[in-house]
């Protein structure tokens, strides 16, 4: 849904430029084609990356580490497999949903959603190109402290 | 630029690896090409209209444009609108980056590029609405309470923490990037 979003986007945009100056549209098709050449590398060893580590790490394996009554433990790989996988939002949440009713606490839970959207170790290769490794690694160890956090906070709203 | 082999050196030792992966363990090999499958589906979906809006932005928005609404010393105004800037795009992460850059290159402040990522990593206003159907109110809600906070402190922590220097370097890398 949100991707179709990002076409209308993109084809008015296109449609808008293209009406105000040809020349100037052609400019920007070559920019978005030369920065997409130029992170190609990453995005390909970011493909593989991802695909060895959805593999292993499928939502059955995920359930066994947020099972109920994981306590703390629990929580550390929620937000540790969460660091790690890169799953789109669609299939995370129903997932999420389904071992929420399956028993798994709500604080492992907000743990794992929290670190996947914020924390992105297979694309430290990318994130790294652009922000250099300090600010990349910084970004992804501070991310990933607050998934913790966020995991205390969103447990303690949901059980008032 | 640098030599084509050079480039991709990286991207053919990680196939090499998936290969190795592939190979050693059979008993993932089914659920690892499968999701090889779904990430290459994604990825082709999604980079078109990210690249396209990514290009036109650099096409179209001056330099000038960008420091005054984004650059150091937009203060609030600068901050909310990185925000939502982030909050509203669509697909992972790694779309970010490269628009990141964009946004450096014209002159955008280094805490605001942070803000963007951030919004961009976990607040986006789609997923949210999908959150709580799936997750309920209480915890879709209360997460993006925490989250905006978040996001504002680590950004402020990254500034912080990051020398100067590096700061520099990365704009004048952006700035290589035509």
């Amino acid at each position: 849904m949100d991707t179709l979003f990002l076409y209308v986007l993109a084809a008015a945009g296109l449609a808008l430029s293209l009406f105000k100056d040809r020349a100037k549209t052609r400019m920007a098709l070559k920019k978005a084609w030369k920065a997409f050449e130029g992170i190609l590398p990453q995005f390909l060893a970011v493909l593989f990356l991802v695909a060895a580590a959805l593999a292993v790490l499928d939502t059955a394996t995920i359930s066994r580490y947020l099972g109920k009554g994981s306590g703390f433990l629990g929580i550390l790989g929620a937000s540790f497999v969460g660091a790690i996988t890169l799953i789109p939002g669609f299939v995370a949440f129903p997932a999420a949903a389904a071992l929420l009713k399956g028993g798994a606490g709500a604080t492992q839970i907000a743990a794992f959603v929290s670190s996947l959207m914020m924390v992105g170790v297979v694309t430290l290769p990318m994130e790294m190109k652009f922000f250099g490794r300090q600010a990349a690694l910084l970004r992804n160890a501070l991310a990933w402290l607050f998934s913790i956090a966020a995991a205390f906070f969103v447990g303690w709203a949901v059980s008032l | 630029m640098k030599p084509l082999l050079k480039r991709y050196a990286g991207a053919a030792a990680a196939a090499l690896a998936f290969a190795a992966f592939v190979l050693l363990f059979p008993a993932w090999r089914g659920k690892a090409l499968d999701s090889m499958v779904f990430q290459t589906k994604t990825m082709l979906l999604v980079i078109p209209p990210i690249f396209i809006l990514l290009g036109l932005l650099d096409a179209w928005v001056p330099r000038e444009k960008m420091i005054r609404y984004m650059g150091e010393g937009s203060g609030l105004k600068g901050r909310v609108l990185a925000f939502l800037l982030g909050s509203f795009a669509a697909g992972p992460l790694y779309g970010a980056f490269p628009f990141a850059a964009v946004l450096m290159k014209k002159g955008a402040a280094f805490s605001n590029i942070l803000i963007f990522i951030g919004a961009w990593s976990t607040t986006k206003i789609p997923m949210l609405l999908f959150e709580m159907a799936a997750l309920g109110k209480r915890f879709a809600l209360s997460r993006l309470a925490v989250d905006i906070v978040g996001i504002a402190v680590i950004a402020w922590a990254i500034e912080l923490a990051l020398p100067r220097k590096e700061v520099d370097r990365l704009y004048a890398e952006a700035e290589k990037t035509e």
